[in-house]
């Protein structure tokens, strides 16, 4: 039985198991903190910062911080809630990020944080780099436009025997995402569809395929993204 | 190529953990990685071909393409430049007919910018294959280079006798110099090896913990954990092995005092980290040493193995059963990041030097997610003198909050750089003082190195001490002549992006946007609301991982506050706001095409 703990975000009471991550305690407990480099079931990274939160006064990322007993999280003060559209901001200033023309928006969680943070426009100046699109590969396309460095696909998709497809190449601002020469050549259509399905933004993309549901109904389409967590019904025990 | 790769894999037993020192190898017999290498290294340690390079393409001495016969690597830091780099530079381009970044046509050649390599009291300075050259003029450059073209050795290359002390070793063999200048506990030459193990050995663990505890040193990297509780945490962590790191990947501009203490007292830290192993119950130390001190290593494994036959080192250590320790050189490659304890251990690990998550820390999981103590080599040393002398002697120096003695490495504009061991307490003013810079002609002094503050004459009382000035030993001083803005602000601005690891968001796209501003305002173009953004957009970085990210914007935020009158000298003063928008220059080519005059 894992033992229960109790602990607060902005001032409301919550529970969770010892140990879980900052980010999954706050959502069963109704809370939405926002998140891009997250993904269920990856061991989280913390390197978008967006899921930054105050812990007991210190700047901690949700996603990699467990709950103790008694933290003191603050959520959605005015600090932290400016310090998360800044950040949302940088990406779109470091990339360049072209929504009306991207297969994946409606589903990307960069624009859907985007309008949850009513940006209308970054306060910094675009950077507008030179990208190139890669479509060497046989089954994925990516675009490095759109590439946001969240490493989802690098840690969540690995072969059978557990290498790495994809990977990050040099550092400091000019890193990018490379794909296995190799490993690459050898992508299932399945693990194509996961590296798509995994990438938050639009910059893998299974080749000629594009999309599967029509503008307008896609996920953040009807729904801002948190939505479903804010308001789902805890059940009372 | 292939039996080699083969050779160097087996060397180090296929051990992708290891592939640091195998990429080490390869690129030092080759001068550069090839894809065939990677293949075979991918195929041999079951990796992904990606997964290496992931490796290769974020240190600063690897290359995959090659990096010429004689690598010249110019160091570019603040000062280097205040003592006469850019002429050095031209006078390599000039002989060599490349520009910085490029390799000879028939690959004779190469010539790169790098990071301060830990000689700012000796400057313009260069590596050239794994050998240090100082106080270089264009005159040596020029010599340098026909030099090389005449096929010399890089050895036989130097002008003057080597320097002082263990420099001139026969396992050295450097022009570098020491330039100690003031000696205290921990520099003190009469240093006799063995001293400490011989009374560990009849203490137990824990009461080695207590006396550590006692003295109340802090770490002296910069961040200033207490010594003994670190080690006190990582003992009581479970783990069926245990570390002990020693940092000595000194890479804050500014600072070399550790590159000293590794060429004058390398038996005292060996003996420092022995002291450690004993303590927390590790049988592995490893020095991970910066690429830049390459030169050393000759000398530091000759050391090792005398260190060995005298039984300081390895089994039933002095007699005393169970009681086994031996230590490893783990060579890094060229990033400033590596300094931050989890980012070296990633990177001792064979991966990129990215700084980890906290919790857990390596006192806990560390290398190869057993707890790990990181340890500065200055700390390892000072703890040999706490179990000599005991803790309460060692808190006879220095203030309350700050015991014992510190090294600072003072360079920039004074009469003496070099290393200085003082007590905490001292002021900035005494420091002026005893090195040599009247303080009527000094304008700033950057504390700390980059990431510490930069302050000016109304701050010199200001006491060094982790209650007011903490740091890690690194004092940059600059007189009046000095452009704060573009000789300091920009050259450490640049020093932060070059250096990012690029994972977290923050540190690798902001300090681009804050150098655009530091640029704008450079070139006449600023407005005060530049200054604003600033101040406000450098706490975002904050929220990045580790230390490097979070004080990547120290040097406009400290300079603004303390200087801010130099950058209001510079802004558009008639001006609240710019657009940043020129529309006759944006017109300009549409009109040039169509004939037609701007109406504006």
């Amino acid at each position: 039985m894992n033992q229960i703990i109790r602990f607060t975000i902005d001032g409301t009471e919550c529970m969770a198991a010892k140990g879980q991550y900052l980010v999954d305690a706050a959502r069963e407990n109704g809370i939405f903190i926002p998140t891009l480099c997250n993904y269920p079931g990856i061991k989280p990274k913390g390197s978008c910062r967006v899921c930054t939160v105050k812990v007991n006064g210190r700047l901690m990322t949700a996603c990699t911080t467990p709950v103790a007993e008694s933290m003191v999280i603050e959520n959605l003060c005015p600090e932290i809630e400016n310090l998360r559209k800044q950040i949302i901001e940088l990406f779109f200033v470091e990339g360049n990020h072209f929504c009306p023309a991207c297969e994946k928006s409606g589903q990307c969680e960069l624009q859907a944080l985007a309008y949850r943070y009513k940006i209308m426009a970054p306060r910094y100046p675009f950077a507008f780099p030179q990208r190139e699109v890669d479509a060497s590969n046989p089954k994925l396309i990516k675009d490095q436009n759109r590439c946001i460095l969240c490493k989802r696909c690098i840690r969540g998709i690995h072969d059978e025997k557990g290498r790495t497809i994809f990977a990050y190449k040099r550092r400091s601002n000019r890193v990018e995402i490379g794909i296995d020469p190799k490993l690459g050549k050898e992508l299932s259509d399945e693990t194509a569809q996961k590296a798509m399905d995994i990438c938050p933004v639009g910059a893998l993309l299974v080749r000629e395929k594009g999309f599967d549901i029509p503008i307008g109904e896609r996920k953040y389409d009807k729904t801002p993204i948190g939505h479903d967590i804010e308001h789902h019904k805890i059940p009372t025990p | 190529m292939k039996t080699f790769t083969l050779k160097v894999l087996e060397k180090y037993s296929r051990d992708k953990t290891r592939l640091m020192d195998i990429l080490i190898d390869i690129q030092s017999e080759f001068g550069f990685i090839s894809r065939e290498s990677i293949a075979q290294i991918a195929h041999e340690l079951q990796m992904s071909e990606v997964d290496v390079e992931q490796t290769i393409s974020f240190y600063h001495f690897f290359s995959m393409k090659p990096t010429g016969r004689y690598s010249i690597y110019l160091n570019n830091s603040a000062v280097a430049n205040m003592m006469g780099r850019k002429e050095v530079a031209q006078a390599l381009e000039k002989e060599t007919g490349i520009k910085f970044g490029e390799v000879t046509a028939d690959g004779l050649i190469g010539l790169y910018e790098t990071s301060c390599i830990g000689m700012n009291d000796q400057e313009p300075a260069a590596i050239i294959n794994n050998q240090i050259f100082t106080k270089l003029t264009p005159f040596r450059a020029k010599e340098i280079v026909r030099d090389i073209k005449e096929g010399k050795k890089v050895s036989q290359m130097f002008s003057a006798s080597y320097g002082d002390g263990a420099n001139r070793d026969d396992s050295v063999k450097s022009v570098v110099t020491n330039n100690i200048r003031k000696i205290g506990p921990i520099l003190d030459p009469d240093y006799k090896v063995g001293g400490a193990i011989k009374k560990i050995i009849t203490l137990s663990p824990e009461d080695v913990i207590h006396e550590i505890k006692n003295s109340n040193i802090r770490g002296r990297g910069g961040a200033g954990f207490p010594t003994g509780l670190k080690w006190e945490f990582c003992r009581n962590a479970p783990g069926a092995r245990k570390y002990i790191f020693c940092n000595a990947d000194e890479g804050e501009p500014g600072t070399f005092k550790d590159r000293v203490i590794l060429t004058e007292l390398p038996r005292l830290l060996f003996e420092g980290m022995v002291v450690a192993g004993y303590a927390v119950g590790a049988q592995e130390g490893i020095l991970y040493i910066r690429y830049e001190y390459k030169y050393l290593q000759e000398y530091l494994e000759k050391i090792l193995q005398a260190a060995r036959e005298k039984n300081y080192l390895g089994k039933d250590i002095m007699g005393k059963k169970g009681f086994n320790f031996d230590i490893r050189i783990q060579f890094g490659a060229g990033a400033y990041v590596c300094g931050e304890e989890s980012a070296l251990i990633e990177s001792a690990e064979g991966k990129r030097g990215e700084p980890r998550d906290r919790p857990p820390f390596p006192v806990e999981k560390g290398y190869l997610d057993m707890p790990t103590v990181v340890n500065n080599v200055e700390t390892l040393c000072a703890v040999v003198k706490v179990i000599l002398h005991g803790g309460e002697w060692y808190r006879s120096f220095g203030t309350a909050e700050s015991t014992g003695t510190k090294l600072l490495s003072v360079s920039g504009d004074c009469r003496f750089p070099g290393v200085y061991e003082v007590a905490w307490g001292f002021s900035v003013n005494d420091i002026l003082d005893m090195v040599g810079a009247s303080e009527k002609n000094v304008q700033a002094v950057q504390v700390g190195g980059p990431s510490g503050s930069l302050i000016g004459p109304e701050e010199f009382s200001r006491i060094l001490g982790y209650e007011d000035l903490a740091t890690g030993g690194s004092l940059i001083i600059f007189d009046k002549t000095r452009d704060i803005i573009s000789d300091v602000v920009l050259n450490f601005t640049e020093f932060f992006i070059e250096e990012s690891c690029g994972s977290c968001s923050t540190c690798r796209i902001l300090p681009s946007i804050l150098k655009q501003k530091v640029e704008k305002i450079l070139d006449a173009r600023g407005v005060m609301q530049d200054i604003k953004d600033m101040e406000e957009w450098g706490k975002t970085l904050k929220a990045s991982r580790c230390g490097l990210g979070q004080t990547a914007a120290n040097p406009i935020l400290t300079s603004i506050k303390n200087f801010r009158h130099l950058y209001e000298e510079k802004i558009q003063r008639s001006k609240d706001f710019d657009s940043g928008f020129d529309l006759s220059k944006a017109v300009q080519e549409a009109c040039v095409a169509t004939g037609r005059v701007p109406n504006i």
